[in-house]
């Protein structure tokens, strides 16, 4: 089946107050393009579900989102995502806020369609009052211990960003960590990758061992060529993050800053547009 | 005197954390507290497990920034699903910042104010809440002071002894705070009601200055000594690892 599709019309799949899972991790191999993509979009009042970084900022400072479930939001280089902290501190934004372990855990449930997955981790922290409709579970064994019930975090739709992959939905990632978009493509219903390039599948095996294939075709309805398509996050072993256009994009913070920062990189009509302007620049 | 600089103090002070830890993987985070792990491993505890800080865990200790191939064999694969298996196993000793810390170490990096809508909103709960629950945990606090040791903090996103106390001894049994290293002194929780004692103070720091950065009251012992001062050898060692002078940068004398 040629799943190959375009990022309009994965967005056109999009429905205002979704769900949207988005993989990568911080300002690592995140789907930057569907992201802009987005903004780009009539859509609003989304909830994120993100081991957030720019995503989850841009979409805020757009206003893009109602919600946001997380376990930090952080530009790496930049610890803080400003523009994340600036929806927080006006609040703007509603928050979910779990630890990173229980967030995987939460993905594993949807994926694996149980309402929870029992854990440990929460237990005693301010987790459980900031969630207050989070329960927790007694084992049933005779050591008769309670651990926090991790609800499934179901998505609408996932995005990721793959390095490599083919026309028919099988995805490489050929940098150091996979993060966890597996597992949000198994815990959403629609399911969207992109990546730097479509290759034959008989090349995979050229690009990377039999380890580096991350997602199945059965994980993925559609796929898009992005090059540059992760940018300004880092995806090795394609490019690294562009440290210089993060730095523009944490000042842009600054409402004088903003405008300016919206009409010449987020105000264009196409990919193509964004990555022409910063090629260019 | 030797030589030895605040940074140095500390960073020793921070490897004192890991002594014992034996075939344990350590999650430094920050500057210091990598320092000082990586001086554990090539002093008294060869063998710790430690990462590049990206996915690879490296079968030596490097000096810090080096981009050396020779310095960073990996002799593993740790992307972050593996190290969410590897703690909540429990072989694993995390030494993570706090932006507040109370008495009984509970910890907050996650906001300051109404978490609903905070005055400043800081990293999140990251893995606070998971690690302090299923292994040992310790802190490394560069700026001592009575806004980061307070009465109470914001949001508990690692857990203190007093959180733990209310789970009970079976839920929090790997529950464990080993050591606070602060650029003033070493502290810990070896009291009765678990509340944090002073261990040593710093060379050129009074039990005073502590108390008087401290916005609790801590458990200060009859008497108190100064942290240990790196010998010669140590020193040596630590301006191998650190040849940039990083630890400096955070620890100015």
């Amino acid at each position: 089946m040629d799943k190959r599709t375009t990022l309009s019309e994965v967005v056109s799949e999009l429905r205002d107050g979704m769900t949207i899972g988005i993989g990568g991790w911080g300002s690592r191999r995140k789907p930057m393009a569907l992201v802009r993509e987005i903004l780009r979009s009539d859509l609003e009042d989304l909830t994120l579900v993100s081991y957030g970084g720019p995503d989850v900022g841009l979409l805020c400072a757009a206003g893009k989102v109602r919600k946001v479930v997380f376990g930090f939001v952080s530009l790496d280089s930049i610890p803080l995502e400003p523009h994340f902290r600036k929806a927080r501190q006006t609040g703007r934004v509603d928050a979910v806020e779990y630890d990173e372990g229980m967030f995987q855990w939460g993905l594993r449930a949807a994926a694996h369609r149980v309402p929870f997955l029992p854990t440990r981790a929460g237990l005693g922290s301010d987790v459980l009052k900031l969630n207050p409709e989070l329960r927790t579970v007694r084992s049933p064994y005779a050591d008769g211990e309670e651990l926090v019930a991790m609800p499934a975090l179901e998505l609408d739709a996932a995005l990721i960003h793959m390095n490599r992959a083919d026309q028919h939905g099988n995805g490489q990632f050929l940098g150091p960590d996979p993060y966890f978009d597996n597992l949000y493509c198994m815990a959403a219903k629609r399911r969207f990758m992109t990546c730097e390039k479509i290759i034959d599948t008989a090349d995979f095996a050229k690009s990377g061992s039999i380890h580096t294939l991350l997602i199945n075709r059965l994980m993925v309805d559609g796929v898009v060529e992005t090059p540059g398509g992760a940018h300004f996050t880092e995806c090795p072993p394609d490019y690294g993050r562009d440290e210089a256009f993060q730095k523009e994009y944490a000042q842009a913070v600054k409402p004088e800053l903003w405008e300016a920062f919206r009409q010449r990189y987020l105000e264009l009509d196409s990919e193509a547009d964004y990555q022409r302007v910063v090629a260019e620049r | 005197m030797s030589g030895a600089t605040r940074a140095h103090i500390c960073a020793v002070a921070i490897a004192e954390a890991f002594r014992g830890d034996g075939e344990m993987l350590v999650s430094p985070i920050g500057t210091l507290p990598a320092l000082g792990a990586r001086f554990a491993k090539r002093s008294f505890e060869p063998d710790l497990l430690l990462t590049d800080g990206v996915s690879q865990l490296l079968a030596s200790a490097p000096p810090l920034g080096s981009t050396d191939a020779a310095e960073l064999v990996p002799e593993g694969w740790l992307p972050y699903r593996e190290v969410f298996e590897m703690l909540w196993s429990g072989r694993r000793h995390v030494m993570m910042g706090a932006t507040q810390i109370d008495v009984f170490g509970n910890q907050n990096i996650a906001c300051i104010g109404d978490p609903k809508k905070p005055t400043v909103q800081l990293l999140g709960m990251r893995g606070a809440p998971g690690n302090t629950i299923n292994h040992p945990t310790s802190y490394w606090i560069p700026n001592h002071g009575p806004r980061v040791f307070v009465p109470d903090v914001d949001v508990v996103t690692g857990v203190g002894y007093d959180r733990a106390g209310e789970l009970g001894d079976h839920s929090a049994r790997f529950h464990e705070i080993r050591r606070v290293v602060s650029n003033l002194g070493v502290f810990d929780f070896e009291t009765p009601e678990r509340r944090m004692r002073v261990v040593s103070v710093h060379p050129g720091v009074s039990v005073d200055d502590v108390v008087g950065n401290t916005g609790f009251e801590l458990v200060v012992p009859d008497a108190v000594p100064e942290t240990r001062v790196p010998n010669a050898d140590e020193i040596a060692l630590l301006k191998t690892l650190d040849p940039d002078g990083l630890a400096a940068r955070e620890v100015p004398e």
